[in-house]
C-alpha cells in the first residue's frame, strides 16, 4: 500500500445519502449465513469488493448502524448482502429472523476505496478467504467473469465444516466452466469428503501449490479477508512465499466474535 | 425515518448511550482493521522523524524516543466501522513533547500528516493533537503495544475516528496545507468527528 493506485482513489464525491432499499429475495447460503437481495432505488454502481453501511430504526428512534459487504457484483440488478448470523448480533440476528421479502431497510454506500478490483488493476487475482471473508471476493470474482474472464483468479477458501461453504455451488459450477480460475477450497475442522476439497489450514505447502499455478507469475493483486486472525496467518504466509506486501489488501473482521462484524475498511 | 418492521433493538444504559456518538455500537473486544499485512518493524530499526515540508528537523531512535516525557490517557475509542470501546489506557509521548525535544515552541504550520512504516498516512490538524487530545503511544492496558494494534507505536488522536489513528507510526510532517492522507483520499471524511458523525467525504 506503499503507492496507491491511483484507480482505487476516488475523486471528491457527493454525499452518501441514506436511502431506502427493498428486500426482494431473501436466500439461506447456509445455516448460519442468508443473502439478501436487496433494490436501491438510486444505487450508483460501485466497485467489486465495496461495502454498505445498514441502519434500523425502532419505533422510538433508536436506530443500530452496521457495515456489510456486497457479494453481488457491479453489473448486477440487486445488491446481494450476505449475512452471517451472530450469537447476540443486535442487527445480524434481526436480518436472520425477521427480515423477509417485501421489508425495507436503509442504506448508504457503497463505501470502501482500497478493498477493491477492477479490469485496470488487471492480474492474476489471488483472493484469500475465510469464514464469510469470501463475500467481497466473491463480488470479485464474479466482476472478473463479467468483465474481464480472461483474468488469471485463484481462490483460497478456509471453512471450519464443509456445510458452511457459502456460494459453494456457484463456485462448484465456476470450477467447471472458467478455465481460468481455480478454487482451492480447504476444511480445517473435519475431513474435507469432497473431490473440491481438501482438509487442513492454509499453509506454505497450500500456498505454494497455488503459486505454483499460475505459472510463475506473481499475483498482481491479492485480496485477503475473515477474521483478524486468518487474515495475520494468510498474509504472513504469503510474505514467506514472496508474495510482494504492496501487493496484499486486507480486510479484517471487526468485532468480538460474539457480535455483529462488519467487513471494516478503515485502519484501526 | 419510518421505523423498521419489527425492529426494536437494543438498549444501552443512559449513561453509556451518552458516551456514544451517533451510529455507533459498545464493543467489547478490540477489532483489529488495517488495510495490509501487518509489517514487521524491529525495534533496533525503528526511527521516528518530525519532518517539515520534506525537511527533517528531528530523528529518534527507539531509546531516545522513549526517554522523553511520558504521558498516560485513559479515553473512549471510536471506529468508522462502528465500534466504540470505552475505557482504554494508554501511555505514551504527546506531540507537544515530541516538538519541545525538538526545539520547537510553535507548530510551523497548522497542518500535519502522520506517516507509517506500511506507507499509511493520515491528516490531523496541529490543534487536534496539541496537550493531551494526542499521543504517540507504546504501551495499551499497561503493555507494549503488540504490531496488530499498531506496536512498536501508534498514534492515538481518540477524539478523532480511529483511522486517524495511525498505526505503525514513524513520522509526523507539517504541511502547508490540510493533505488527504490514505483513506481521506478513499472516501473517507477529511476531519472525522465521530460526534458529528464525519464518516465519508461529504459528511
Amino acid at each position: 500500500m506503499t503507492e496507491p493506485a491511483t484507480s482505487e482513489v476516488t475523486q471528491a464525491s457527493a454525499r452518501l445519502v441514506w436511502q431506502t432499499g427493498t428486500v426482494e429475495q431473501v436466500v439461506a447460503d447456509t445455516p448460519t449465513v442468508k443473502s439478501f437481495f436487496i433494490r436501491v432505488p438510486a444505487w450508483h454502481r460501485f466497485r467489486a469488493g465495496q461495502h454498505v453501511d445498514v441502519r434500523l430504526t425502532a419505533p422510538d428512534g433508536y436506530q443500530a448502524e452496521r457495515s456489510y459487504s456486497i457479494g453481488s457484483a457491479p453489473e448486477d440488478d440487486l445488491v446481494e448482502l450476505v449475512i452471517e448470523k451472530l450469537a447476540e448480533g443486535e442487527v445480524s440476528g434481526f436480518f436472520h429472523d425477521v427480515v423477509q421479502a417485501g421489508d425495507t431497510v436503509e442504506l448508504r454506500g457503497p463505501i470502501g476505496g482500497h478493498f477493491v478490483w477492477g479490469p485496470g488493476d488487471g492480474g492474476p487475482i489471488l483472493l484469500v478467504g475465510g469464514g464469510s471473508g469470501v463475500v467481497p471476493l466473491m463480488s470479485i470474482l464474479r466482476h472478473r467473469m463479467n468483465v474481464g474472464p480472461q483474468v488469471t483468479a485463484a481462490l483460497i477458501y478456509s471453512v471450519r465444516h464443509f456445510d458452511e461453504v457459502i456460494f459453494r455451488d456457484e463456485l462448484f459450477r465456476r470450477v467447471e466452466t472458467d478455465p481460468n480460475f481455480r478454487l482451492w477450497l480447504t476444511v480445517t475442522r473435519e475431513t474435507a469428503g469432497h473431490s473440491l476439497a481438501r482438509s487442513g489450514r492454509v499453509d506454505g505447502a497450500l500456498v505454494s501449490a497455488v503459486l505454483a499455478a499460475f505459472g510463475g507469475a506473481a499475483p498482481a493483486c491479492t485480496y485477503v479477508c475473515g477474521s483478524n486472525a486468518f487474515v495475520d496467518t494468510a498474509s504472513r504466509l504469503l510474505l514467506d512465499m514472496g508474495v510482494p506486501f504492496a501487493s496484499i489488501k486486507t480486510e479484517r473482521y471487526g468485532g468480538d466474535p460474539a457480535r455483529d462484524t462488519a467487513v471494516p475498511v478503515a485502519e484501526s | 425515518m419510518l421505523p423498521t418492521r419489527g425492529f426494536l433493538g437494543r438498549r444501552l444504559s443512559p449513561e453509556d448511550a451518552a458516551r456514544l456518538p451517533p451510529g455507533q455500537y459498545k464493543e467489547a473486544g478490540f477489532p483489529v482493521l488495517s488495510a495490509g499485512p501487518t509489517p514487521r518493524v524491529d525495534l533496533a530499526d525503528w526511527k521516528f522523524t518530525l519532518k517539515i515540508g520534506p525537511r527533517p528537523v528531528k530523528s529518534w531512535t527507539w531509546d531516545q524516543f522513549n526517554a522523553l516525557p511520558q504521558t498516560k490517557v485513559h479515553r473512549d475509542i471510536h471506529c468508522v466501522t462502528k465500534w466504540s470501546k470505552f475505557d482504554t489506557n494508554w501511555a505514551g509521548i504527546t506531540v507537544e513533547a515530541i516538538l519541545a525535544d525538538a526545539g520547537l515552541d510553535a507548530p510551523p504550520t497548522p497542518y500535519v500528516l502522520a506517516h507509517s512504516f506500511d506507507g499509511y498516512s493520515t491528516n490531523v490538524p496541529y490543534k487536534d493533537l496539541t496537550g493531551e487530545q494526542a499521543m504517540v503511544a507504546t504501551t495499551y492496558e499497561g503493555y507494549p503495544l503488540t504490531g496488530d494494534h499498531g506496536g512498536p507505536a501508534r498514534l492515538l488522536v481518540p477524539h478523532l475516528y480511529f483511522w486517524k489513528s495511525a498505526k505503525w507510526v514513524n513520522g509526523l510532517q507539517f504541511t502547508d496545507r490540510d493533505e488527504p492522507g490514505f483513506w481521506e483520499l478513499r472516501g473517507y471524511h477529511i476531519y472525522g468527528d465521530p460526534w458529528k458523525e464525519q464518516r465519508f467525504t461529504g459528511d
